[in-house]
């Protein structure tokens, strides 16, 4: 075996990269082709393969109820590895190669800034379920966002905060490496201050960290009436349970990072009695909702996560919008989106506004015993 | 000498002559096979360079990617500022001339500044040995990326939109054409026979009187110039960049690169930096291809399982890398050497 000749392996190469350049080709076509970029391996597939599983169920039940415009709808997956470089790449086949008419995603912002550039040079339409950096829909009129902003998320923290606690103490545990969590933060911080907070303390962790202990011990000295975590579910659940440990009586807040089993798992009783702020509650009690819920454990034994169910509305927003278009012509795509107004999606009412930008409710969660119950709906 | 300087101009020559013809289309109609081909370039140019010093000084350096984030965020500072500038001066931005004069600029700022910190983490940390360095660089390279991601200028977690999507066939290939060049002849020169000494014999190599940290820190200076270029050309295609595209996974995968080719065969390392890049992406075909059973989608589907399980099934059947010496290895890791 060890004695295969380098020109033998070139050889390889070749024959390898002509099987690569004429595999496109081998897919059939008539179809209404709309392309998915998401992150189903490496370090963020958890939130990946939700996110698929979400936009696989609305294309299948599309499809069993006739597709659109005669014609079934395709989802091309494509996976970015959770590598930076690998959504541009995939953008440039989607648009070049399958000459999709609209692409779903990606689910990271970084990710979907490599995406956007290109699907507006190329005049497709593009609809993120999932990124919530402020600039993505800044980059054109052709790229579009299904969840509502950090500044969504954070107003309704703050507002919930002052409203129910009537808290004058405030902290904020940023995680520094998370671009989510900066941005969060800041809109806390701005409409806590404004809004009739009188003292902020911000502290700061990086995401990996598993050690809060110094942070906390800053923030009980502070004395505040809430803390608020504007972090993911990992670090989220391990500061509560060392916040616990440290007999912090403060109430916490979180945002929709927060939204994992893992969080419960991580934190168990300490969770109890916190509140976050999410875009979708599988506890809702609200027909549809309950309807999607169903479908979705049927098929993969468990119940959505939020990322499942943003997806899940993004994969039928862009298929409204074609059926609402009537053709598969980009621009009239993009023109349909556009005029997306009270879409009826299981995230609640969604509505695009001049920014191209989602408008639309949010929802209080509580945590109880280790069970995520609903509090309230947050409207824009 | 001369013949390779030849070599390297009629290459010249004929990528300027293929870049201007088939570019145009190449980018727009078949972007797909574009970034590809691109991608493979850049990748040519971190994995030679890092030959120079994993491969023919015997060192073993787990910081490119630090270095290369370097290059792609000095790089892309500086056209986000100053490409105005510089363009103004030769009839405005879109301009082709002004396009390829910013590019090269912004390579040549990226480049020298992964020099520099190359020199700056050489100098200190080159008198370790191994294992030990491998560390120092790995440490670089976190404390580089973690550096970006404090510093708001740059982004920070947000990321970096680059101006311009200046990078071309021409300059990819041209460049990594010149540090093709450069490692050979370096190797091949007088000089550069320090390198293979520090590597086979470091010992014997400073009882000869050869100043083997000099030689140390000049070929991590040189690959850390490279790893800034090729930083610089990724900024500037890919037009956005985060600090976690150049985390420690990023220097691995050059890493692989060099020894899937065989450490110190430039050839082999060129190979397999080709074969590395093509192949997630010929998985990625494979997996929507109908003919394929549903079982095998499946497998596929997961294209990091296919990809590690071909690496280890390489590793297996040539640990010497697919040109390396069969003899280097049995020497280093079989020790057969006769008392």
């Amino acid at each position: 075996m060890t004695r295969f000749a380098p020109r033998t392996l070139a050889f390889v190469l070749v024959l390898l990269s002509a099987c690569f350049a004429l595999a496109p080709s081998w897919r059939a076509g008539a179809q209404v082709k709309v392309g998915a970029v998401s992150c189903l391996t490496g370090e963020l597939s958890t939130f990946g393969v939700s996110s698929i599983q979400g936009a696989r169920l609305a294309v299948d039940g599309l499809n069993g109820n006739g597709g659109l415009l005669g014609q079934k709808l395709e989802l091309l997956v494509e996976d970015n590895g959770s590598k930076a470089g690998e959504a541009a790449t995939i953008a440039r086949k989607l648009l070049t190669q399958d000459h999709v008419v609209a692409i779903l995603g990606d689910l990271t912002s970084s990710a979907t800034m490599e995406v956007a550039p290109l699907a507006q040079a190329a005049g497709v339409p593009l609809l993120t379920p999932t990124a919530t950096g402020e600039e993505i829909t800044r980059i054109g009129d052709y790229i579009f966002r299904s969840c509502f902003l950090n500044s969504f998320s954070g107003q309704a923290m703050a507002r919930f905060a002052l409203d129910r606690f009537n808290a004058t103490r405030a902290v904020v545990l940023t995680d520094v490496k998370q671009d989510y969590s900066v941005g969060l933060a800041a809109v806390i911080k701005a409409y806590f201050q404004g809004h009739g907070g009188k003292d902020l303390l911000e502290l700061s962790f990086s995401s990996g960290d598993t050690d809060f202990r110094a942070q906390l011990t800053r923030a009980r000295a502070f004395r505040p009436d809430v803390i608020f975590v504007p972090a993911y579910y990992p670090e989220a659940g391990l500061i509560l349970r060392q916040a616990r440990q440290l007999e912090i009586k403060s109430r916490f807040v979180g945002g929709e990072g927060w939204d994992s089993p893992t969080l419960l798992q991580v934190a168990g009783k300490s969770a109890d009695g916190t509140y976050y702020v999410n875009h979708f509650s599988a506890a809702n009690p609200k027909p549809d909702v309950q309807a999607f819920v169903h479908a979705y454990r049927q098929r993969y034994g468990t119940a959505p996560d939020a990322l499942a169910a943003l997806w899940y509305d993004g994969a039928r927003l862009v298929a409204d919008a074609i059926s609402r278009a009537g053709s598969t012509d980009p621009k009239k795509i993009r023109d349909a989106l556009a005029a997306t107004t009270n879409f009826p999606g299981v995230t609640g009412s969604i509505s695009m506004d001049a920014n191209r930008n989602a408008s639309k409710p949010g929802v209080v969660l509580t945590i109880e015993d280790g069970q995520v119950r609903m509090v309230e709906d947050v409207n824009p | 000498m001369s013949r390779a300087r030849l070599i390297l101009g009629v290459f010249l020559l004929f990528l300027l002559v293929l870049s201007l013809a088939v570019e145009g289309v190449l980018a727009t109609t078949f972007a797909y096979y574009y970034d590809v081909l691109i991608t493979i370039g850049i990748n040519v140019i971190l994995a030679v360079s890092l030959n120079l010093v994993n491969g023919y000084t015997g060192q073993f350096s787990l910081g490119h990617a630090g270095f290369m984030a370097v290059g792609a965020y000095a790089a892309a500072s500086w056209s986000n500022h100053l490409d105005p500038v510089v363009a103004g001066v030769l009839g405005g931005m879109g301009n082709p001339a002004a396009t390829n004069v910013c590019l090269v600029v912004s390579m040549l700022v990226g480049g020298l500044l992964a020099a520099l910190a190359g020199l700056l983490v050489g100098i200190p940390s080159l008198r370790l040995r191994g294992d030990y360095l491998a560390i120092v660089t790995l440490g670089f390279g976190e404390i580089i990326r973690t550096a970006i991601l404090n510093t708001d200028f740059l982004g920070a977690a947000r990321g970096l939109s680059v101006r311009g999507n200046y990078t071309n066939l021409f300059w990819t290939y041209g460049l990594a054409g010149i540090c093709v060049y450069t490692v050979l002849s370096l190797v091949n020169s007088t000089y550069g026979r320090g390198f293979l000494t520090v590597r086979d014999d470091e010992v014997a190599a400073e009882a000869m009187g050869i100043n083997t940290t000099r030689y140390k820190v000049a070929a991590f200076v040189i690959a850390a110039f490279f790893a800034g270029i090729a930083g610089a050309l990724y900024a500037h295609f890919k037009a956005f960049i985060t600090p976690e595209g150049f985390n420690f996974f990023r220097s691995v995968d050059v890493v692989v690169m060099v020894i899937l080719g065989g450490m110190g065969s430039t050839l082999g390392v060129i190979l397999a930096a080709a074969l590395l890049t093509i192949l997630p992406e010929i998985l990625r075909a494979l997996a929507h291809t109908s003919f394929m059973p549903p079982a095998f989608q499946g497998l596929l589907e997961n294209r990091l399982i296919a990809y590690s399980l071909l690496l280890i099934v390489l590793m297996l059947t040539r640990p010497e890398g697919l040109f390396g010496d069969p003899s280097a290895v049995r020497r280093r890791f079989i020790r057969t050497r006769p008392k």
